[in-house]
């Protein structure tokens, strides 16, 4: 499965490779003209009718992680996180280390040896590190570098009614769904682009904008999901099983109403369920986009993840596909020109 | 079934701290004496009732004894300082009547004390209404101990009182006792003491007995009270069967043969997970070479006040479920 | 059997305090080859006896590792079918989050543990622990199709495969106490080669982690001369302070203090001297929080030993544990029982 292929991979930002060199083995023979620009951003193109308005659909290819920064006397590993991580759910973990993928753990205090005062208090990344096995630092050196990327040993689950259970669904659900409308559509003209280092600030996706120059772009992601009973309603971003969420604002964008409103139409008339991002929380790589050049008309278009930016992630396959349906209705509407 | 309030209701009335369980232990003698085979008061004053049967010896436990408050100063004004039998909160003791051994009444109050959520035991008294020391020592001593004085109250759900910890789990006893006419097992109910300072009674009435099942029967907490944190033991939805607290994790088979006797005989029943307290089970299972253990309880609002509550249809359904299975053939 | 391989079949496995049933029929066919005598008692401890030659006055030698893990159990379903649970044994909850468990009910379902994403979250709340009660466990299903599978009262084991790491150092849950049962393991089997006089009594223990509760009715059972617990002990890492901790890989740590006779301490210390094992020394100056504690004060006391494997990360789902160290655990308890006869045992324990 496509997905699990892309889940299992490693692709800490600013070290994009390995996923970049799945998406790429997926696409080619699909797409009309492949390009790796200078930071790493994969833009393709894909011919079709033309259009007087040009469209965009980005994903993101990168996830968070960890980064190794020094190799103690003990052979201990110290880290610091890439993107956003809340450093609560570091221990008692599993992660692989660099490209060699070496196992090690992020351990933690017995808590025998603990006041009880200590738990209530988070552990702080520099109370962290990671164990490999080794004792001495020149063992640990034969084996890890320092910047060598990190990520969670975590593999793809399926579960439940429905349900998929990851690391890293943040965005590879994004870049998943791009990959098949890139292999499934015909004779509709479009970019696809797959961006880098979205978690460390929306690095690549400026850039990747700047050289398309796009009318239109949809952003294709995975985002916050919360949907416990005992929360109010007004406070859950979104729902697993409740369909693609449309985004209406986050911190970096207000989403442009008009296209919104469309997209939603789209929606009902094609009996496909959506719900609404509820939350103003979090960013996306629209915020550069939008921005870019004269200015660019997006939306966001996410299938809702339990547990992002954790080694246990979780989404429903139904909402995947009702967000891949909800995709492909609006390319037929904009090869009618109706966008 | 019909349900015996007038039993009940005796059954918390009478005196019984713990360490001091005569008048109870009398009571319950008086109660079930004609309808056992063997009945003594062991050196801790455990009642031990048989009712002999060729099967299985079984041991079922209530305990007897009650939490109270023993006087450890009398001021020259006559006024009672106390500390704690069991678990007695100072909340819950503040302005309640109290009643000694011998009918003399007082009632708890504290000290004047600006924050009300830092109230100590060691802050309050007891007023006895008299004037001296010397007018006090007429009525109590140093070492006496009292307990809740309130009324029995009730309606067609539930009875609420004090003390239903654990003369409820006696009244299941004996209303059992009377009901069984041949046992299948060898039963050996036992009224312990202590339980509310220990589990110290069960222990030793254990180790005399030395059954092949101990079945302990005492009331547990219940989740449905407004924001009460989430438990899955409800009023009215049965008898719960205990799965753990924190003096035991009752045995997996016998808990399943309480399942399935619930089961097989259309007895309601809940499974219970508490993450707190312990009661006389948690002293059998571990007795000489360790006893596979289980427990009934009965699921009851504000524990250790003077306003417990539990439903009448779930006494009656754990009556039933204990009748049940005392008749099974229980192999493990 | 290799003894990674069924370090590998315990801690894969689930044995949460008093549902360590699941585990019965592995330890029990691992250990019957080479006992006399093998049976499980009232609350589930097995007991494996392995007879001495010529034990005219019936010396008894018991060794306990407890085969119970810490873990989690349902109390609660939530309307929308997430699971709220408690712990058995003492868990930090901070090693809980982003954990994946395998609820265990009349079937055994997979899940996620969840709780509120920091993005929704107050700064402040950020550097605080969320608690065991604001987690839930995710199943995917229903309350409804929950229920079919799942009571209150079920057993929860967080998911999690034995792992080597680099050297002989291994990765995985449960390591505490399993690490034990497979240095027992060991041990019978070096004694299979050896001459001794003792009876053996090999306990897997059960409840160790909710209060030694296995180790208590199996000593009454057996009754023996002397108990020795197998456990695991802190293992060094830089935030824990030095005197409470012994190093990885250097051998089992042989306990001292008021758990422990002096006497038959020093013997243990004599016989890995001789034979040249590595160990290091544990000080507990009180009740030791193992099987040990509960053997000493049972009848009329029992005089006891307790050695502790070097384990880092106890009780959290990573533990690490070094091979080298549980051989020369083995191999120090096989050669110490051989040390013990009826002659010398009165001299070992006296005053």
């Amino acid at each position: 499965m496509l997905l699990k292929k892309l889940t299992e991979a490693s692709g800490i930002s600013g070290n994009e490779k390995e996923v970049r060199d799945i998406i790429l083995d997926e696409i080619k023979g699909y797409v009309d003209n492949i390009k790796i620009d200078k930071l790493g951003n994969v833009i393709v193109y894909k011919e079709g009718k033309n259009h007087s308005k040009k469209l965009m659909i980005t994903a993101h290819m990168d996830e968070v992680g960890l980064i190794v920064t020094n190799i103690d006397a003990l052979g201990l590993i110290k880290f610091v996180p890439v993107g956003g991580i809340d450093k609560r759910i570091l221990v008692s973990k599993p992660v692989l280390i660099g490209k060699n993928k070496i196992p090690g753990v992020i351990g933690s205090k017995p808590i025998h040896l603990q006041k009880k005062e200590e738990w209530e208090d988070a552990l702080g990344i520099d109370q962290l590190y990671i164990d490999i096995g080794v004792d001495t630092e020149e063992e640990a050196k034969k084996l890890i570098n320092i910047g060598d990327y990190i990520s969670f040993d975590s593999d793809f689950v399926e579960f439940g009614e429905n349900l998929i259970k990851a690391k890293a669904l943040d965005n590879r659900v994004g870049c998943s769904l791009l990959i098949e409308i890139l292999k499934e559509t015909k004779d509709i003209g479009f970019y696809g682009v797959f961006t880098v280092m979205e978690e460390i600030g929306l690095v690549g996706a400026g850039p990747a904008a700047y050289s398309v120059d796009p009318d239109i772009c949809i952003v294709l992601e995975g985002t916050l999901c919360y949907d416990v009973p005992q929360i109010d309603k007004h406070l859950i971003p979104t729902y697993l099983n409740k369909g693609p969420a449309i985004s209406l604002m986050d911190r970096t964008t207000l989403f442009d109403t008009n296209l919104r409103k469309k997209i939603i139409k789209i929606a009902e008339n094609n009996k496909i369920p959506y719900q609404y991002r509820k939350t103003a929380m979090g960013g996306n790589d629209s915020g550069k986009i939008h921005t870019s050049k004269d200015g660019v008309i997006t939306t966001t278009i996410s299938v809702p993840c339990r547990n992002i930016h954790s080694p246990t992630s979780v989404m429903s396959k139904y909402d995947y596909e009702n967000a891949y349906k909800l995709l492909k209705a609006i390319l037929f509407e904009y090869e009618k020109g109706a966008l | 079934m019909i349900f015996n309030s007038n039993n009940l209701k005796e059954l918390v009335s009478i005196y019984g701290p713990s360490g001091n369980e005569k008048k109870i232990r009398e009571y319950i003698e008086e109660q079930i004496k004609d309808h056992v085979d063997e009945l003594e008061t062991d050196r801790l004053g455990n009642l031990i009732a048989r009712k002999k049967g060729n099967g299985k010896k079984i041991m079922i436990a209530a305990h007897m004894d009650q939490i109270g408050l023993m006087v450890t100063d009398i001021d020259d004004k006559g006024f009672l300082r106390f500390t704690n039998i069991g678990g007695i909160s100072p909340h819950t003791v503040l302005s309640q009547q109290v009643i000694f051994e011998n009918d003399t009444v007082g009632v708890v109050s504290a000290e004047p004390i600006e924050d009300i959520s830092k109230l100590k035991l060691s802050d309050m008294f007891i007023d006895i209404g008299v004037s001296s020391q010397e007018e006090a020592k007429q009525f109590v001593d140093i070492g006496d101990i009292c307990v809740y004085r309130s009324n029995y109250g009730e309606n067609n759900n539930v009875v609420f009182t004090k003390y239903l910890d654990d003369r409820v789990g006696c009244y299941i006893a004996i209303e059992a006792i009377r009901r069984i006419k041949n046992p299948k097992n060898d039963l050996y109910f036992v009224f312990t003491v202590q339980e509310e300072v220990g589990l110290r009674g069960a222990k030793t009435s254990t180790y005399k007995i030395d059954p092949d099942i101990g079945i302990a029967i005492d009331v547990t907490a219940s989740g449905d009270t407004p924001k009460a944190k989430p438990f899955s033991v409800s009023l009215n939805k049965g008898t719960a069967i205990k799965v753990k607290d924190n003096s035991i994790l009752t045995h997996p088979k016998l808990r399943q043969v309480m399942i399935d006797t619930a089961k097989e005989n259309n007895i309601p029943y809940q499974l219970e997970v508490l993450e707190f307290g312990g009661t006389d089970s948690g002293a059998i299972h571990l007795t000489r070479e360790g006893i596979p253990s289980g427990v009934i309880s009965i699921p009851t609002r504000y524990i250790h006040s003077t306003i417990e509550m539990s439903s009448k249809n779930d006494i009656i359904n754990s009556i039933k479920l204990l009748l049940k299975l005392l008749e099974k053939d229980i192999n493990l | 059997m290799d003894i990674n391989n069924f370090l590998e079949i315990l801690t894969n496995g689930s044995s949460i305090s008093g549902h360590e049933y699941r585990l019965n029929d592995k330890i029990s066919s691992a250990f019957k080859i080479y006992t006399d005598d093998i049976y499980i008692d009232n609350l589930g401890n097995i007991i494996a006896l392995k007879k001495g030659r010529n034990n005219d006055s019936n010396l008894k030698i018991m060794m306990a590792a407890h085969m119970d893990e810490i873990g989690l159990m349902v109390k609660y379903i939530e309307d929308n079918g997430f699971i709220k649970f408690t712990n058995i044994g003492g868990i930090d909850p901070r090693t809980l989050l982003g954990q994946e468990v395998i609820v265990h009910g009349n079937r055994d379902l997979y899940g996620v543990i969840g709780s509120k994403p920091p993005h929704l979250q107050e700064a402040s709340e950020m550097n605080k622990t969320i608690k065991m009660e604001d987690m839930i466990i995710d199943l995917g299903y229903s309350k409804e199709e929950v229920e079919k599978y799942i009571n209150i009262g079920d057993v929860i084991t967080i998911k999690r495969k034995l792992r080597a790491l680099q050297g002989k150092r291994l990765t995985g849950k449960a390591l505490d106490d399993k690490s034990g049962i497979v240095a027992m393991y060991e041990c019978i089997k070096e004694l299979s080669k050896m001459e001794y006089e003792a009876d053996v009594y090999f306990v897997s223990t059960v409840q160790e982690e909710v209060g030694m509760r296995g180790a208590y009715t199996s000593t009454f059972d057996i009754n023996p001369d002397i108990g020795i617990s197998i456990d695991v002990g802190f293992g060094s890492t830089p935030e824990l302070p030095k005197e409470d901790t012994l190093d990885m890989g250097k051998g089992p740590g042989i306990t001292l203090g008021g758990n422990i006779h002096p006497g038959l301490r020093q013997q243990m210390v004599t016989i890995a001297e001789e034979y040249n094992i590595p160990f290091q020394t544990e000080v507990t100056p009180g009740p030791t929080g193992t099987d040990a504690r509960a053997m000493q004060i049972t009848r009329s006391g029992i005089p006891t030993l307790c050695l502790s494997i070097p384990l880092r990360y106890m009780h959290t789902s990573v533990e690490i544990v070094d091979m080298r160290d549980i051989k020369n655990t083995a191999k120090l308890l096989a050669f110490f029982i051989a040390s013990i006869s009826n002659e010398n045992l009165e001299g070992l324990l006296c005053y």
